[in-house]
């Protein structure tokens, strides 16, 4: 396992990651044209009324000390109003979150099911029929858009065999699982098409090492040096490229959850956007580096636990 | 000498491993047949290429890319080239093990080496998990792993060169193996490690009964080790006997060539010997012998017509057809010296 240092040097490491990304949050919001008083006022509203609307959002503050008003209500959780939806910016995420998580698990996990197999299939025989079929199907995966994929999927298995609901979100567990098969096998058909890459290609590379010869060598069951010696020497390096994709369907939950009409945060970013809500905007700003940078940690300790040279540095 | 005779414990009979297709197969041993009595240690020399590794591996059916075996591998009587893979598994690590060239790739660089130590012990014998980690400190201590017991759970990266050699010997003998097949142990490691090395090899054969065949390029580490040497080149046998006898009386012109090529009592500054031109490649073998294009005493004969191993002397067997000019050839070359 990790040791206890590590992981509190890789915690820490989070602290200018975290600072980085409000500077850029907060810039980038002051940066879009519009003005979010007039989106906020109704049409006749007077010079004062703006007037009245910027005092009260604290935009007219210098932009240093609304930065530091920014991070101290941050760090408290208090995220500001939404100007679209009239509620508090936390609330209205931390009810819509689960519903993302819960898509980008299936998807990562669906994709999983598919490339792991796959690639085992594959590299077992580099080259025969079964290897370049696998490849070239997941390479149509990898070369189409994700939109473009869920819709299909929408017309063949919602609207045509009605298989599954055309959209939206179950009530239970089971009932979740069948509402978002669609959105998240469409997001799984690009993710297994890069991890099937990536693993066959490892294993490729290990089945040839001279340890996994040592270990047949040895008389080890066929078992063994295939979990123990070949995969998890594989793994190493899928582990990163899985973090990396997992990071990039985050923000891909946006196009996803608006051809499938999932109420998650991707949808929910689409429409502050459009609403110039600025609140919203930064607050689901903030939610996506901090899922990502969950994320990154969490395969960076996976990867630590996997390959005992990481653990050093 | 009044050594007893021991039993032969390994009888290769004309082994052949080819790969590629089989209408035009790249055959990378052919025709090889050699025996290992019981705690002899048998050298089997030549230049990159040669078959020497791919040889052991055969023995063990580990050929990868997939070759295929021909001939009879009787190890204690029974042939290995006809078992599956479960068959096999319980001969490999248990009854021949083997170690790798490259100490540094060999070893998984993610489990400890006490874990690689101990599932072998799990895979050939009964012991629980207490008594395997007790024999793995055991081994550790017996191919000299200083404080054997705090490094139980050390990485393969945590040890030097040298060190993870011993380790991979200590992996190998866990469940008191008959044959090690050893390919190239000390290629990769520095001089005085080598020496290290082989002293070791040396000591757990004579402690422990153990035969050894010692996969080599380099005469100098037949001479100090083996008993008996079989020198390969292009994928057949030169030339087998006592060490001894094949080093003071070398009958073919490639060992000849291998043994000029040591320095010895060299001036400074004279350019040392090598034979000339390089291996064949696997697909362009000629039909005859294999050291045709590179021999010095070459006849026209010898591009096409095979010699065979011939004996000629008391455990000695030479494959030349022209052994009086190779003598005559390289006696006159080291008057010229």
């Amino acid at each position: 396992m990790p040791s206890l240092s590590y992981l509190l040097a890789r915690l820490l490491q989070i602290i200018p990651t975290f600072l980085l990304v409000m500077i850029f949050i907060f810039l980038l919001v002051r940066l879009l044209p519009g003005d979010p008083a007039i989106a906020m006022a109704e049409a006749k509203a007077t010079d004062a009324q703006l007037e009245q609307i910027r005092h009260n959002l604290g935009l007219d503050q210098p932009l240093p000390i609304q930065f530091l008003v920014f991070v101290k209500n941050t760090l408290t959780g208090d995220l500001g109003r939404s100007i679209m939806l009239k509620a508090p910016v936390t609330e209205i995420i931390l009810d819509r979150l689960p519903t993302t998580i819960f898509l980008a698990l299936y998807s990562v996990l669906l994709a999983i099911c598919l490339a792991g197999p796959l690639a085992f299939l594959a590299a077992a025989r580099v080259n025969s029929a079964v290897d370049v079929t696998i490849r070239s199907v997941f390479q149509v995966g990898l070369s189409m858009p994700v939109f473009y994929i869920g819709l299909v999927l929408l017309t063949v298995l919602a609207a045509q065999m009605r298989w599954f609901p055309v959209g939206g979100y179950g009530t239970s567990f089971l009932d979740n699982l069948h509402h978002l098969m669609l959105p998240a096998l469409s997001v799984a058909l690009y993710t297994s098409a890069i991890i099937l890459r990536n693993l066959r290609a490892s294993l490729i590379e290990v089945l040839d090492a001279d340890y996994v010869q040592f270990a047949r060598a040895k008389g080890l069951s066929r078992r063994i040096v295939m979990t123990r010696h070949v995969l998890r020497n594989a793994l190493v390096s899928t582990v990163t490229l899985l973090g990396l994709s997992i990071g990039n369907l985050m923000s891909g939950t946006l196009v996803t959850e608006t051809v499938f009409a999932v109420p998650g945060v991707g949808r929910l970013m689409l429409e502050a956007i459009f609403a110039r809500d600025y609140p919203l905007i930064q607050g689901l700003t903030l939610t996506f580096a901090v899922l990502v940078s969950v994320v990154f940690l969490l395969t960076d300790i996976v990867q630590s636990w996997l390959d005992p040279r990481l653990r050093q540095s | 000498m009044h050594q007893i005779e021991k039993e032969t414990v390994l009888d290769v009979r004309g082994l052949r491993t080819e790969f590629g297709l089989a209408e035009c197969p790249l055959v990378a041993v052919d025709d090889v047949s050699f025996q290992v009595k019981a705690g002899e240690i048998l050298g089997l020399v030549g230049e990159s290429g040669s078959g020497k590794s791919i040889t052991l591996r055969s023995i063990l059916g580990i050929v990868r890319p997939r070759g295929r075996v021909w001939g009879e591998i009787l190890w204690k009587g029974r042939d290995l080239v006809p078992l599956d893979e479960a068959a096999l598994r319980r001969v490999r690590g248990r009854e021949i093990a083997m170690i790798f060239q490259e100490p540094m790739s060999s070893l998984n660089p993610l489990l400890t080496v006490g874990l690689q130590i101990s599932e072998n012990l799990a895979a050939h014998t009964d012991l629980n998990s207490k008594e395997r980690k007790a024999r793995a400190i055991e081994l550790l201590d017996m191919v000299g792993i200083p404080a054997a017991r705090n490094r139980l759970g050390d990485y393969p990266h945590e040890f030097s060169g040298g060190m993870r050699q011993r380790v991979m010997i200590a992996i190998a003998l866990a469940s008191n193996p008959q044959l090690l097949l050893a390919d190239e142990p000390t290629t990769a490691l520095d001089v005085t490690i080598q020496d290290q090395i082989l002293r070791l090899i040396q000591a757990l054969s004579r402690d422990l009964g153990m035969a050894v065949i010692l996969v080599t390029h380099d005469m100098g580490v037949v001479a100090e080790t083996c008993d008996r040497v079989a020198v390969m080149y292009g994928g057949r046998l030169c030339e087998t006997g006592l060490t001894a006898d094949v080093i003071a009386d070398a009958r073919h012109p490639y060992s000849l060539g291998l043994l000029r090529s040591i320095p010895r009592d060299v001036a400074p500054r004279t350019p040392l010997y090598s034979i000339p031109g390089a291996p064949p490649s696997l697909n362009a073998l000629p039909a005859g012998c294999a050291f045709t294009a590179r021999c010095p005493v070459a006849g026209p004969e010898c591009r096409d017509v095979r010699p065979s191993l011939e004996t000629t002397g008391r455990q000695r067997q030479v494959a030349c057809h022209h052994r009086e000019e190779a003598l005559i050839h390289f006696s006159a070359r080291e008057a010229a010296q």
